[in-house]
């Protein structure tokens, strides 16, 4: 095992940066074929995408991950490059020929050196792959953080996510917001089943898993709106819990957190809405702060749902017409989740609508 | 060519298919051992991380006569085995059937302790992390000493009736095996569960 | 030559056929069979019916997964699908096909006359048919009287607490748990009976280091067998306690560990990719020799790359389990470990080619298949390497690069050689030969079905998708390559109704195969084709690792070099 990096320890101000290039530069060295690649890359951003392909990172532990990966990938394109020559090769040149004189070839039955050559090859190869991974292994998993990352808990429900900021006391779902080149640090919990936290661009997996706490970390360089999904088989509707990450620059953050530690806003236009929502077992679930029924923790908060550009775990954009068609039938959006549908007339659900669109 | 010539030695083959039963019986010893393994690790790993009582220091008397009777056990089945051997068959009889008795013995007091944990103290398989794993262990164990105790009885009635013969020694040989697996797994289970993870 | 008699007994080759004795009878026979060969057989097509079942499972997902938003099937439906097709593939057709083919050679090549235990054979064969039947029971049975038809739905590794009461009411669960024990108990019987068979069995001069490389993959199959599936049997004896007890093995509400179920699993399902894979090389490892016209090269060192396989297998399960957060110095062994078994891997790849370079090679279909198997062992051998690195598995893992990786081990490799196995054997099972037309037919069929749907499977696992979501947005960029992926299957089921047609055809009016149609070495060839019940009249005493090559060559033998 090789030592902890000292760059880790002492330098703690700004651990992620100075590490990935220190170790994107040494992964780089061992491929030589990828020196200048590797250090050109290591600055360049992709940009948030709706296709989240790991060949676009935009975050500290994606871009360790991203020049391991293509360290990697040389190396068995370079295995498989000689070793289908070599099959090619001998299927082609070998084959019987038209012409051949039906003796059996020289019938030989090994060789040492070259039996030993193909040992001791692929060995060397396997250390090096060895200590490149864990040098990306310890880069992202044993990292220190400064006193001012974001702490953030994310707790897999089926088939949500919830987001609790403790530094402000706030709870969000489903959008995780973070702000740009700045370490932030996510304690994984889960409430029911296991889940994985992934969002390719920003970092590798991690798994939420009850009565276990898990951490991961992402260090997000570009602007803009993430996604990704669980990737954890969790329960009928695994395929719709899908997670969006929303990175702001640093005054757009902070106004964000401004806003979602206000109370929910209350209007007497919407009134009526309010008192569906909490003569209705609506209340059980959901928590409105500010409101002294509605504190429910077993679905999502909707303090401010408005805030969110999706309901539903991302199955749906936020507008008035899916909200309406989410409180009427669930299972119209999301077949198997667990908000049951409220049987409520019309009347009640245009004013829940209302009510619930005035959350902002 | 000087093929002809050549005699070819006949290889030597050190496990003939009379021994084809106490290899059968390895084979069935290490699937076991995989299977008990991984049930001492569970109680290993669970040792202390029940979230509520009892503990096992609370309720658990290590089981000495219990566990006199099962070692002894192997002896008198050595014993037998080396009566048929002689091919006394009498001789094996008793000894058989103090094998048997002894395994009944551990049965009966497992029964005793299983009795006074869930009754006196409240322990069942469902009470906690605790509960489960040591009933499990304890019963996987148990539930090999009856397999075992079945034989035996299976073994001793033919006895009884006189089928069973000097020709059956290497027979009786492998069933023998499995009743000292069954012994020294209690060697396992033992420490494990009384001293180890008390 | 003064001693050498005649290992090939002078018998008139022409296959006898049942004759027209009522058809209760002949099911009788098949039913209360013992013998090695004809549970061999049973094994084989058990195992290729379960295939058939897997793959039209197998197909529902691909239709359902062909375009975006699809609403083909349900989510319900679509979880039962994977979850189901990934037990029975593993459990209910490769291991039936893998043990079929060990049950019907060990005993020919080592010449013995049957398996080490007869009757616990046919009791192996009828507890794995009977795992299967209550697994397949939950279509009609699983929720008991609420409903007809609830498959398990948890997935084939069902991680706990999905399979609590709690998270899996009905009795879905328990038809996949007590199904996958049951099963267990018959392979626990098979590996025993291999091993033993290979250890007490042999015939006269069959040395442990003359046996056909076939037998010896099959040996430490056997070996893997013994010690793996204890781990799952202990696992899924834990799981019922749970779910019938009220247990707390993987109930994290009482202290419980989740991960603990993952690390019970894996330490059975790492290995068992070996146990399927390595008869699948030792296949490989006869039919390339053969049609190459040249032995196997180094055969020492194949021995013990396989052993050294055996073992390293036992050490790397957690790389399964790189995303669940274990210490670096645990993920960083486990990295070690995985990529060290590339090593021997690597070696018989290397021996393969090694045994083609300077031969003669005659394409047949099953050499065909089998050098397809090189080639694509080769491939999955590398993207395992990629899977190994864990930080790229935090990226890869349980994505479409990892169900790409794997389905190029066990379809690119094991059914290839199963395909290859099922040629180079058909002779010798049935007395005829197989169609070479509809082989070759059956051969580019399946391997562009195969390459279309795998080659391109990995690239939706680039780009993000998770396994086992049952639809995705139009908008992630999946949708073109996933669309490809599904068109693939029409190929392979193609190519794979043209091998069944062949074996049917082929065995009414197929050639006359005759005792060693393919100009073979190991001892199967040497009795009739199909072999008598007693396989041999009179055992044959072996001098060599290839002794119908002594005898074919009396003036050049290779006794003289070992």
């Amino acid at each position: 095992m090789y030592p902890r990096s000292a760059n880790c320890e002492s330098n703690s101000s700004m651990p992620c940066e100075g590490r990935a290039r220190r170790s994107s530069r040494q992964v780089a060295r061992l491929a030589l074929l990828f020196l200048a690649c590797g250090s050109s890359a290591a600055a360049a951003t992709f940009g948030p995408s709706p296709v989240p392909s790991l060949f676009s990172p935009d975050s500290t532990p994606a871009h360790d991950i991203y020049h391991l990966s293509l360290f990697v990938l040389a190396i068995c394109l370079a295995i498989f490059i000689v070793v289908f020559s070599l099959i090619v090769y001998a299927v082609v040149k070998f084959r019987r020929r038209d012409q051949d004189d039906g003796h059996e070839p020289p019938q030989i039955y090994g060789s040492n050196q070259v039996e030993l050559a193909w040992t001791v090859i692929p060995i060397l190869i396997v250390v090096v792959l060895f200590l490149a991974a864990a040098r990306v292994i310890h880069a992202i998993e044993d990292a220190t953080f400064p006193p001012d990352a974001i702490e953030v808990t994310a707790t897999g429900h089926q088939f949500w996510w919830e987001f609790q900021y403790p530094a402000y006391g706030f709870v969000t779902a489903n959008e995780l917001h973070a702000p740009i080149d700045k370490p932030m640090h996510i304690t994984l919990l889960s409430a029911d089943t296991d889940h994985s936290f992934w969002v390719p661009q920003l970092a590798g997996k991690t798994d939420l898993i009850p009565n276990r706490r898990n951490e991961m970390w992402i260090e997000p360089h570009a602007l803009g709106h993430y996604v990704g999904q669980c990737a954890q088989y969790c329960g009928i509707q695994h395929a719709k819990m899908l997670l969006n990450v929303m990175v702001d620059s640093q005054a757009d953050f902070q106004k964000w957190v401004q806003d979602q530690e206000a109370p929910a806003v209350t209007s007497e236009q919407v009134a009526a809405g309010r008192k569906v929502f909490e003569a209705n077992a609506c209340m059980n679930c959901h928590t409105i702060a500010g409101t002294p029924l509605a504190n429910g923790r077993f679905g999502p908060d909707l303090t401010h749902l408005m805030s969110r550009t999706t309901i539903a775990a991302g199955a749906a954009p936020n507008t008035e017409e899916n909200l309406t068609l989410w409180i009427k039938g669930p299972d119209a959006i999301k077949p198997g989740c667990l908000m049951p549908a409220m049987q409520l007339d019309d009347q009640d659900v245009k004013s829940l609508v209302a009510y619930l669109m005035s959350l902002h | 060519m000087a093929a002809a010539s050549v005699t070819v030695p006949q290889a030597e083959m050190p496990l003939s298919p009379a021994m084809r039963g106490k290899v059968g019986m390895w084979c069935l010893i290490v699937a076991e051992s995989s299977i008990f393994c991984i049930f001492v690790v569970a109680y290993l790993y669970y040792a202390g991380k029940s979230v509520s009582g009892p503990t096992p220091a609370q309720v658990l008397h290590v089981p000495i006569f219990a566990s006199i009777c099962l070692f002894s056990s192997s002896l008198t089945i050595v014993l037998s085995e080396k009566a048929i051997h002689r091919g006394n068959i009498k001789q094996f009889g008793i000894f058989w059937f103090l094998t048997l008795a002894l395994g009944v013995i551990f049965l009966v007091e497992t029964g005793i302790e299983w009795h006074r944990l869930i009754y006196n103290e409240g322990l069942t398989i469902s009470t906690n992390l605790f509960g489960t794993t040591y009933y499990s262990l304890v019963g996987l164990h148990a539930f090999h000493v009856t397999v075992g105790a079945i034989g035996l009885t299976i073994i001793l009635l033919f006895t009884l009736f006189g089928a069973v013969k000097m020709e059956h020694a290497g027979r009786i040989g492998v069933f023998a095996m499995y009743w000292h697996f069954v012994d020294a797994i209690w060697v396992v289970v033992l420490s494990v569960v009384y001293f180890i993870a008390r | 030559m003064a001693e050498a008699q005649p290992i090939v007994p002078p018998l008139v080759i022409t296959p006898e056929r049942e004759g027209s004795r009522p058809i209760v009878q002949v099911l009788h026979d098949w039913i209360v069979t013992v013998d090695h060969k004809r549970l061999g057989i049973m094994y084989f097509c058990y195992g290729i019916l379960a295939l058939v079942i897997g793959g039209i499972e197998a197909s529902i997902m691909r239709a359902q997964l062909a375009v975006a938003n699809n609403h083909l099937v349900s989510p319900e439906t679509f979880n039962q699908m994977f979850t189901m097709h990934g037990t029975t593939m593993i459990f209910f057709a490769a291991m039936p096909i893998v043990f079929g083919i060990a049950n019907y050679l060990t005993p020919l090549m080592i010449g013995a006359r049957d398996m080490a235990f007869p009757r616990l054979n046919a009791w192996g064969f009828w507890m794995t048919a009977l795992g299967g039947i209550i697994l397949y029971f939950s279509f009609v049975g699983g929720f008991g009287l609420y409903g007809a038809g609830s498959a398990p739905d948890v997935g084939w590794f069902a991680y706990a607490p999905l399979t609590s009461p709690a998270f899996s009411v009905g009795h879905s669960t328990d038809y996949w748990t007590i199904g996958l024990l049951i099963s267990g108990f018959g392979s626990i019987a098979t590996g025993l009976n291999i091993m033993t068979t290979v250890l007490c069995m042999r015939g006269p001069g069959m040395k442990l280091g003359r046996m056909p490389m076939l037998v010896w993959l099959n040996s430490v199959m056997a070996f893997l067998v013994l010690v793996a599936i204890g781990p799952l049997t202990a696992a899924q004896l834990m799981l019922l306690i749970d779910r019938y007890l009220g247990g707390h093995f993987f109930d994290t509400q009482a202290g419980g560990s989740a991960v603990i179920w993952m690390h019970f699993f894996w330490i059975f399902g790492h290995p068992e990719v070996y146990i399927l894979v390595l008869p699948a090389f030792g296949i490989l490892s006869e039919v390339i020799p053969v049609f190459s016209r040249k032995p196997i090269f180094g055969y020492n060192i194949m021995v013990a790359a396989t052993i050294a396989i055996g073992f390293i297998s036992l050490s790397v399960w957690a790389h399964h389990m790189f995303t669940v957060g274990m210490t670096s110095y645990a993920n960083a062994f486990f990295v070690a470990s995985t990529a060290a078994i590339a090593v021997p891997t690597g070696i018989k790849i290397f021996n393969w080619i090694g045994t083609m370079w300077g031969g003669k090679i005659t394409f047949t279909t099953p050499m065909l298949f089998s050098v397809a198997a090189v080639a694509q062992m080769l491939i999955a051998g590398l993207t395992g390497i990629m899977l190994a690195s864990a930080p790229f598995d935090w990226q890869l893992g349980n994505s479409y690069f990892v169900i790409a990786h794997f389905h190029y081990v066990i379809l690119g490799v094991i059914v290839f050689g199963v395909f290859a196995a099922s040629y180079y054997w058909y002779p010798k099972v049935t007395g005829r030969m197989m169609s070479e037309t509809l082989g070759k037919c059956h051969f580019w069929l399946f391997l562009i079905g195969f390459h279309v749907t795998f080659d391109f499977m990995h690239v939706p696992g680039l780009l993000g998708m998770p396994r086992r979501i049952y639809t995705y947005e139009a908008s992630r960029g999946w949708e073109g390559w996933n669309l490809i992926v599904s068109i693939g299957v029409i190929f392979q089921a193609l190519g794979v109704l043209f091998w069944v047609f062949n074996v049917l055809k082929s065995y009414f009016k197929g050639k006359i195969a005759g005792n060693d149609p393919w100009d073979a070495w190991t001892l199967e060839w040497s009795t009739t084709s199909p072999p008598p019940d007693y396989n041999y009249a009179e055992l044959p005493v072996v001098r060599s690792r290839r002794p119908l090559w002594d005898l074919k060559h009396p003036e050049d033998p290779d006794w003289k070099y070992e």
